[in-house]
């Protein structure tokens, strides 16, 4: 296998602690069976929020500040779509069907699987190490100069080095936390904020946010910000080598130099 | 088969067995506290029960907020409401004189309660947000009595679970399990920032339950019963709301 650099290096050969020796082919794999498996449940369950959460949206396509907000009040801004309720005056001359139903128990239903895989998934990160080993950055490469390298090779399109097939990148490891740390946490906690009993018990969840209607408006830029992260992501993903990306992501295998692409 | 492999096969096989096993029992227990909602049933399931079952444990006593008289909302709301039967123009062309509340099933006084009656009791206001499932709100202050002192008055039977209430709409109806019914923000409004509840609002009589979404605050309310089981009304999914693709439990 030909592989450069230091990181992620396999072993050649294992002795495991029966004494069995295993062949030096031993394929090491370049994602754990956990990180595959929770990647691609969340991949479910985060195309289902998207879609169920749109349809969502357009019940009610405005947005507001504050505490309350209703088609009396003066929105921060609309969305210039057809809305599935007569109530909203869009501009349009026509209604859309009502889709909320299945879209609100799919909504929390994704939520709820995803929330538990995530906590999986943080869980085994935090006890095996993945965290600090592959997703922490590593502290030379926070320095301005190599930071600036990383971002002007992304900008420049250039094609990974082999090294990257087997670690992450400065840039994909911050955004990959930004992600799991901040983005991920930040849209439970607004959609929480929007529970009327779940807010009856924990008041903090929506008063530290400036009210319930703020919390809905955060909820839409969060959930915008992670679609923005997830189109990002297929772009690279398709960029660094589509075949050879998926097949780590779903067999755990990386292919070799030659047969990258 | 090698010996890793195998002894990887019995784990996994224990670790199912054992989820299984630990599933099933988690679902008696469920069943056995009042953790299931009657939509549990079909592919969403799972995410209404863990909803209502957290939340059960988590926000039986819990009060929604209330809010101070500033920040009631002006002008006030009315949502669309579907266009009003015969029966309630007729009781409407009355001054709601002959509006009746008739409480009946597992009760040990059935009743039924005109306006004034209800007005009697102790009233109670409380101001607090109204949230619709589509994503809008509104704050006011809602004047009524609380639904536990009606069923108090009634007397209940200890193993009622559920109450089912009707509006006029013969199409719209719903229910709560006991830790709504007998909450203190749980009540039967008549009035609505300082004056009679408007028919727009629900008037003259609404159910008001502020830690659900508004669908659950059924308007122009007729009828209650009390009941140990939801199988017997409509579909026995628990409400209109499950029957028309809704979930019964709307405390998200």
């Amino acid at each position: 296998m030909a592989r450069l650099g230091t990181v992620g290096a396999p072993l050649g050969a294992g002795v495991l602690s029966s004494g069995k020796v295993l062949p030096a082919t031993t394929v090491t794999l370049r994602h754990s069976a956990l990180v595959r498996v929770t990647h691609w449940i969340t991949t479910l369950c985060f195309l289902a929020l998207l879609v169920s959460g749109a349809e969502i949206v357009i019940s009610h396509p405005r947005f507001y500040w504050g505490e309350t907000g209703n088609v009396l009040t003066t929105p921060l801004f609309k969305l210039p779509i057809p809305s599935s309720r007569a109530l909203v005056p869009t501009g349009y001359g026509y209604v859309l069907p009502d889709q909320n139903g299945w879209s609100r128990y799919l909504h929390f239903q994704a939520a709820w699987v995803a929330v538990l895989t995530g906590l999986l998934y943080v869980i085994f990160g935090l006890f095996t190490g993945h965290l600090r080993k592959n997703l922490l950055p590593h502290k030379a490469d926070l320095s301005w100069r190599r930071f600036s390298i990383a971002v002007a090779k992304r900008l420049l399109f250039e094609r990974p080095s082999e090294a990257e097939a087997w670690s992450y990148n400065v840039l994909q490891r911050l955004t990959y936390l930004l992600v799991i740390f901040v983005l991920f946490p930040l849209v439970i906690w607004t959609g929480l904020a929007m529970s009327p009993a779940f807010v009856s018990a924990v008041p903090a969840t929506v008063t530290l946010l400036g009210g319930q209607q703020s919390a809905r408006t955060i909820h839409f830029f969060v959930s915008l910000s992670l679609l923005l992260f997830l189109l990002v992501h297929v772009v690279m993903v398709c960029l660094a080598g589509f075949r050879s990306r998926m097949r780590a992501m779903v067999t755990g295998r990386t292919g070799t130099h030659m047969e990258r692409i | 088969m090698s010996d890793l492999s195998r002894r990887k096969l019995i784990i996994t096989g224990l670790a199912a067995t054992a989820g299984a096993a630990g599933l099933g029992v988690a679902a008696r227990i469920a069943q056995k506290y009042g953790l299931v909602p009657p939509d549990h049933r079909g592919i969403y399931g799972l995410g209404e029960t863990l909803t209502y079952a957290s939340q059960r444990l988590l926000t039986r006593h819990s009060l929604a907020r209330e809010f101070p008289r500033s920040q009631i909302s002006n002008p006030p709301l009315a949502n669309e409401i579907p266009p009003l039967n015969e029966a309630f123009k007729r009781l409407q062309a009355g001054g709601f004189a002959d509006w009746r509340l008739s409480v009946s099933g597992m009760v040990d006084r059935p009743a039924a309660f005109s306006l004034a009656e209800l007005k009697s009791y102790p009233s109670r206001s409380q101001i607090t947000q109204l949230a619709c499932e589509e994503g809008w709100s509104y704050i006011a202050e809602w004047i009524g009595v609380p639904l536990s002192h009606i069923l108090n008055v009634v007397g209940i039977h200890p193993q009622a679970r559920y109450i089912v209430y009707f509006s006029i709409d013969p199409n719209w109806w719903e229910s709560i399990d006991m830790a709504d019914a007998m909450h203190p923000q749980t009540f039967l409004a008549y009035g609505m920032n300082g004056n009679e509840l408007p028919v727009g609002n629900g008037g003259p009589l609404r159910l008001r339950l502020p830690r659900q979404l508004g669908y659950k605050s059924v308007k122009y309310i007729t009828h209650l019963t009390v009941t140990d089981s939801l199988k017997g009304f409509g579909k026995g999914l628990g409400s209109a709301s499950p029957e028309g693709g809704y979930a019964w439990y709307a405390g998200i």
